[in-house]
């Protein structure tokens, strides 16, 4: 447990979100003697919480009523409203899912743990300009990453293989731990991919293979994707970051704080935040800089909320760009049943990965690229009520049952995560007239792929059918591909540049308009990379910190250090 | 409840087990579990007394499960109790579907008369009869929440009352463990024994 430090006395630095980001931000600022409150608008569970109860967990995609999520926003509090085109009125649709809780959606998430290539950060100058879109090189490369990269792998515990994969950047240390143990669907992607000339190799993943920094390793309980660590094992920053910031004594994660508003002063300088608290009361949070981590939806929405007669478009929004450019997580997902028994709902979800496609490749005839998984990614639930079986099978009967019974076991699903292109109409705005729970304005996202997009996810569908081909499976099937109407990976819409008139923040993702004020998580991202961001929105966030160290210790905020 | 002490126990563990051999976590783990696992089932099945449905519409609604999840070779939705949990999700997290069952048992019997006239019951039909019924209302809202609240309640933790035994889960071929040992499948298995 951390300190508790006064509302009206200003902390140095107030951090908005406990996520992936907010928490490395708070460590490595309270480790470097600042004193950080973070608010969180979720709560703040723990280890003991975290339960293998499917129905209380998710009961999201079961049926929204069933109770509040446990990990992830609530749209009966937080709804938000969808539409193609800037045309259209946006219709209430749940479209943007994110981890609500101390630890953000590192509580919940795979633990894909893919850094970007150096391709990823100069590729509007490899590729060229793609009209109708936002394609740009970044403000910063991967050699200026590298270090942070190696940093989040070596603070948080990601397991993986270095040298593996002949696509791998370089990197100047290997993992700090060995890949997990290969499940079926590893091995089946494995050999097929090898039988198609591709290099498998295993996944980096945000999971202790071994015991490493006081927590457990992964003792493959299986539920892992969607669902809390009960062991620690999951390198979420609940697990590993945020002890280490309230260790300091000088960081308080302040749970079930609701954010309203960031203000500003005379001069434009951020001051602190509105937030509401537990029992809904509005409680005033000063501080001498902000730092915003609520991911890529929340973010803008928060500075779009945050106008004033200085900024009476939003905050940092002088040249109109936030919320701009969203880019949602793009990809398909393909299933097949095999003869013998995988069990592949025990473990980790993902041990195997390809990344021969990774990069973008003229001849295709279309701009994109991915990555693919091998993975299960059904509990009991939401298996037996179709999710896992194969179409056309009954919904219920003896017939049914048959296939509840022999399928299970036999299944696994190849998972391809691939390119979104940035385009300006895409993006999160507020709603004109839904409020939430709290009366803020909703987020209101207008969304449509690029064509590039499509045919690139039409692509690595047809891929992951090819190595189902080659892997033996009995029986495969996919779905249609089309644009997604909503987003768990949100990108891009508060976008890095050097440029203060078509980005928002810098490359140290201080915001162009307010030097006090820094946005940090998958909002300052330039280009979607293959769509697995966390590695690099941590190694962001290490990267903004230094530089958020820096200027405080040379005076540029002004701080108590 | 039981499942939050379960989490405790295991941090428990976890804490106790920093001075501990890993072999003593492997050698002992699955008798500890077990012995949870049992002390948690016992009280599981313990008596449940209806709060929701009358005898006569839990037999009904039993029956309807009956052919959602058959009893065949092997158990089904009846050995799995799902009508408990069904009673339960009513009383709790699904009360705003109380009327759907109400209304759809109504309904239910009356559909009976039409169909097979001189039979009241649906749990008095045949079972060929009784597929016959149920698929002409198969696109009903009454059908299709039974049809959910069956599955879930099948696959569900046992702790919502259905999936007795876990009888659900060793049907599908799941075990709900807090821990798991490679190989997990017979592909790994074999590949495994082509690397040694």
């Amino acid at each position: 447990m951390g300190p508790k430090f006064s509302n009206s006395t200003p902390v140095d630095f107030l951090v908005i979100g406990a996520g992936g980001a907010g928490g490395v931000v708070a460590k490595e600022l309270s480790t470097n003697g600042f004193q950080v409150v973070v608010l969180e608008q979720g709560p703040y569970l723990h280890e003991d919480d975290f339960v293998h109860d499917e129905l209380k967990t998710r009961n999201l995609y079961v049926r929204p009523t069933y109770g509040e999520p446990v990990l992830t926003n609530d749209h009966r509090k937080q709804p938000n409203t969808f539409r193609r085109s800037p045309n259209e009125t946006a219709q209430p649709q749940p479209s943007v899912l994110y981890g609500r809780v101390v630890g953000g959606g590192t509580v919940h998430f795979t633990g894909n743990y893919w850094r970007l290539h150096e391709v990823d950060f100069i590729e509007r100058s490899r590729w060229g300009e793609i009209p109708g879109t936002g394609f740009a090189d970044w403000p910063i490369t991967y050699a200026d990453l590298e270090p942070y990269y190696t940093k989040a792998e070596w603070e948080l515990g990601i397991s993986g293989q270095a040298g593996a994969s002949p696509w791998d950047p370089p990197r100047s240390k290997p993992y700090p731990l060995p890949p997990l143990p290969a499940k079926s669907s590893g091995i089946l992607l494995e050999r097929a991919g090898r039988k198609l000339g591709l290099h498998p190799f295993p996944a980096p993943l945000a999971v202790l293979s071994q015991p490493y920094k006081g927590r457990s390793g992964c003792k493959n309980c299986g539920f892992c994707e969607w669902f809390g660590c009960e062991w620690a094992a999951k390198s979420s920053s609940l697990a590993s970051v945020i002890p280490m910031a309230e260790e300091t004594g000088r960081c308080e994660i302040r749970a079930n704080s609701y954010v309203k508003r960031i203000e500003v002063d005379a001069k434009g300088r951020v001051t602190g935040a509105m937030y509401f608290d537990e029992k809904q009361n509005v409680q005033f949070q000063r501080a001498k800089a902000v730092v915003v981590c609520a991911n890529g939806s929340e973010t803008p929405r928060l500075l779009l909320l945050s106008d004033s007669k200085l900024f009476p478009h939003g905050l940092a929004n002088s040249n109109g760009m936030v919320g701009k450019f969203l880019m949602f997580d793009h990809g398909t997902v393909s299933r097949a049943l095999f003869e013998h028994p995988l069990n592949d709902y025990q473990g980790v979800q993902v041990t195997r990965i390809i990344h021969d496609f990774y990069d973008a490749d003229p001849k295709r005839g279309f701009y994109g690229g991915g990555g693919i998984d091998g993975r299960f990614d059904q509990y009991p639930i939401a298996y037996a009520l179709g999710g896992g079986l194969p179409p056309g099978t009954p919904t219920w009967g003896a017939e049914y049952k048959r296939a509840l019974r022999d399928d299970f076991s036999r299944s696994m699903a190849i998972f391809t995560h691939t390119t979104s292109l940035p385009i300006e109409t895409n993006s999160i705005s507020l709603d004109p007239t839904l409020k939430d729970a709290w009366g803020q304005p909703a987020i209101r996202v207008t969304y449509n792929s690029h064509p590039d997009d499509i045919k690139n996810m039409e692509f690595f569908r047809d891929k992951s059918m090819e190595l189902f081909d080659a892997a033996g499976a009995v029986t495969k099937w996919t779905f249609p591909v089309e644009s997604p109407k909503g987003g768990v990976h949100l990108l891009g819409t508060c976008r890095m540049g050097n440029d203060a008139k078509t980005s928002v923040v810098n490359k140290y993702n201080q915001a162009h308009d307010v030097p006090n004020l820094f946005l940090v998580d998958g909002s300052s991202m330039v280009t979607s990379g293959r769509h697995q961001p966390t590695c690099t929105i941590q190694a962001l966030a290490y990267r903004a910190a230094d530089h958020m160290t820096r200027m405080a210790k040379s005076g540029s905020i002004p701080t108590s250090v | 409840m039981e499942s939050a002490n379960n989490g405790s126990r295991r941090q428990f563990l976890i804490r106790s087990a920093t001075g501990l051999s890993a072999a003593w976590m492997l050698a002992n783990w699955p008798a500890i579990l077990s012995a949870h696992e049992h002390a948690r089932q016992g009280a599981d099945s313990a008596n449940y007394k209806l709060e929701f449905f009358s005898g006569g519409q839990a037999k009904e609604v039993e029956a309807v499960a009956a052919q959602i999840i058959p009893s065949d070779d092997t158990p089904g939705a009846r050995e799995a109790r799902v009508v408990y949990f069904i009673d339960r999700a009513l009383t709790t997290f699904d009360r705003d579907q109380q009327s759907t069952y109400t209304n759809g048992l109504e309904e239910l019997d009356k559909t009976v008369a039409d169909m097979f006239p001189g039979k009241a019951q649906f749990s008095s039909l045949s079972n060929e009869e009784q597929i016959k019924l149920l698929t002409a209302i198969e696109k009903t809202e009454f059908f299709e929440r039974v049809r959910v609240h069956t599955i879930m309640g099948f696959v569900a933790d046992p702790s919502y009352g259905g999936n007795f035994n876990q009888i659900g889960w060793k049907l599908i071929g799941f075990e709900n463990q807090s821990m798991h040992q490679a190989p997990f499948g017979y592909y790994d298995a074999e590949a495994a024994k082509q690397n040694s």
